[in-house]
């Protein structure tokens, strides 16, 4: 069986004035140490999934399981990264990587010392005692990253963690995040709007299509890209003829909404 | 290049000059401010130009607190109306905080109770001065409720409002972590909201102090109110405008030690 199973999820949010269908026979395998991306033009429900895996948000229908079981027992088994870094403002940079510790309880001497570790290969270094707000975006962005990866969660889900960085730290990035999880074995999820980005760090693109939201088409990515980090799979020959492949995809579905 | 850069210090230095004689000016005029005021009440007093017998005098005033201040009995009446303050503000600004607490924790009763709240806050909360007089008893318990009182609701209502507008996508983080509601209002709600309780904290030392007066008037045998309502009953009112000064003096004290905490709390 695989690690993470979605059977049939639909989901539907309703308010006072309407009905939005934002998801609709949603049916996904992941299995473990596989990396994951979603694809998909604004609004067809990628964070909603998330939130969905996350245990945040209840489906109207259809069901998770992780290793076989319902989500309900399994905190702290999923660490899910928005698609701000949401670092308390209030709270100093160490306080923030290990709230999730503190939370669940299992702050000790060892937790914490890995916690301080991770934000050193992070490349933070001295920057524990200080606020949020000292912090550029891209040190906020790897910090809310220790934060998430600090309770050692089975299965990782960032929403477009780097769309707000410019190029050059997103690419480093990239690859620190991608030899992060490569060091852990983790399973991951990550939903982004470049393409480029989801082609050079994923085992498989999955492309969703919008309203209602539904999986449109899955690109497995072959080996010789997997091997190589980002920043080299974005150099290879094979590369761009994905790259054109997906976009085509991509305008396809938005050519055909308009 | 360090042509350029002496330039820029001598620039900042002649700004930072212009900064305090702008500073001194204003220093000035507030100096003069007060002059006038104390001189020309003093010397319209005794040009009989204003009644003396209602408006005093500052120099009268002035020997009144010496004497009221060797014999003790200002400091002590000043000593009661100061506890009844402090505790009235404190009591309002906490029971208003864990009202908005109780009712973050269910939305339920929010909704019901929102009418209700806009009622009593509109109320006039000194109108309940009998009625709490009658059921506390006169004495400290009833003047600190009303100092209490006059500003629970307002805060409740100010504090919870703030409780709402946390942005929710904190809690989706503290939820990840699989935190219950208690945490959540812990780690997220209640300290993003510290710097309205804080400020609200400022604006109910200036209620409590009406809340507390007031009370004083109806009641107390002692405290600055029972002073102010002595003195006029009477008819001595240069121990009415004697409470008076010592109130806007003290007050002025509390509010700024509430704004140095306020400074301190908030690390900034
Ligand atoms: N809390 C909500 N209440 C009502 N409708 C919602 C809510 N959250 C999202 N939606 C709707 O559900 C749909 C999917 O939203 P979602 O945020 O999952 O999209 P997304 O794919 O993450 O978009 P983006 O790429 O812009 O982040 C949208 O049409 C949105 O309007
Ligand atoms: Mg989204």
């Amino acid at each position: 069986m695989s690690f993470l199973a979605i059977k049939d999820v639909h989901h539907t949010y309703f308010t006072k004035v309407s009905a939005t269908t934002a998801l609709s026979e949603i049916t996904l395998q992941v299995e473990e140490g596989e990396f994951v991306s979603f694809l998909g033009p604004s609004g067809c429900g990628k964070s909603t999934l998330l939130s969905i895996i996350a245990g945040l948000i209840k489906p109207t229908q259809g069901s998770i399981l992780l290793e076989n079981k319902p989500l309900s027992g399994a905190k702290n088994q999923i660490g899910y990264m928005l698609q701000q870094d949401y670092l308390f403002p209030w709270k100093t940079i160490e306080e923030n990587i290990l709230l999730g510790l503190k939370l669940s309880k299992q702050l000790n001497d060892e937790t914490k010392n890995a916690a301080l570790d991770l934000l050193k290969q992070m490349g933070l270094n001295g920057i524990e005692k200080q606020l949020p707000k000292q912090l550029s975006g891209g040190m906020r962005q790897r910090a809310a990253l220790v934060r998430t990866l600090a309770t050692e969660p089975k299965l990782l889900m960032l929403d477009e963690p780097f769309s707000a960085l410019d190029y050059q730290t997103k690419l480093k990035l990239e690859d620190l995040v991608s030899n992060t999880l490569d060091a852990f074995g983790k399973t991951a999820i990550l939903v982004t709007h470049d393409i480029g980005e989801a082609i050079a760090m994923s085992d498989r693109v999955i492309l969703f299509s919008p309203s209602p939201g539904s999986i449109h088409k899955v690109f497995p990515m072959p080996d010789e890209l997997r091997s190589l980090s980002p920043f080299k799979a974005r150099n290879h020959e094979r590369f761009s003829s994905i790259f054109q492949t997906i976009w085509k995809e991509l305008e396809s579905l938005e050519s055909g909404k308009e | 290049m360090s042509q350029g850069k002496n330039n820029v210090n001598l620039l900042h230095k002649y700004y930072l000059h212009s900064l305090t004689i702008e500073k001194r000016w204003v220093r000035f005029y507030q100096v003069v401010i007060f002059l006038v005021f104390f001189t020309g009440w003093e010397f319209s007093s005794q040009q009989r130009w204003i009644d003396p017998l209602l408006f005093s005098s500052p120099s009268k005033i002035w020997n009144l607190f010496l004497e009221k201040f060797q014999d003790g009995s200002l400091l002590s009446n000043l000593g009661v109306t100061l506890t009844e303050t402090v505790f009235g503000f404190i009591l309002g600004t906490v029971l208003g905080t864990i009202l908005a607490a109780l009712l973050w924790w269910s939305p339920m009763l929010s909704k019901i109770i929102d009418p209700y709240l806009v009622i009593l806050n509109a109320m006039p909360k000194v109108a309940l001065g009998p009625i709490l007089i009658v059921a506390l008893g006169p004495g400290y318990p009833s003047i600190i409720a009303m100092g209490a009182i006059i500003s629970v609701i307002i805060t409740t209502i100010v504090v919870y409002t703030s409780f709402k507008e946390v942005d929710p996508n904190y809690l989706k983080v503290l939820q990840t972590f699989g935190a219950n509601r208690f945490q959540c209002f812990k780690e997220a709600i209640l300290p993003a909201s510290f710097p309205t309780i804080i400020s609200t904290l400022k604006v109910n030392v200036g209620l409590s102090w009406v809340g507390v007066i007031v009370g004083e008037f109806l009641v107390s045998s002692r405290g600055l109110g029972y002073l102010i309502i002595y003195g006029f009953q009477v008819f001595n009112f240069t121990l009415v405008f004697l409470s008076l000064l010592v109130i806007a003096v003290v007050a002025t004290i509390m509010y700024q030690l509430v704004e140095l905490l306020e400074r301190k709390l908030i690390k900034e």
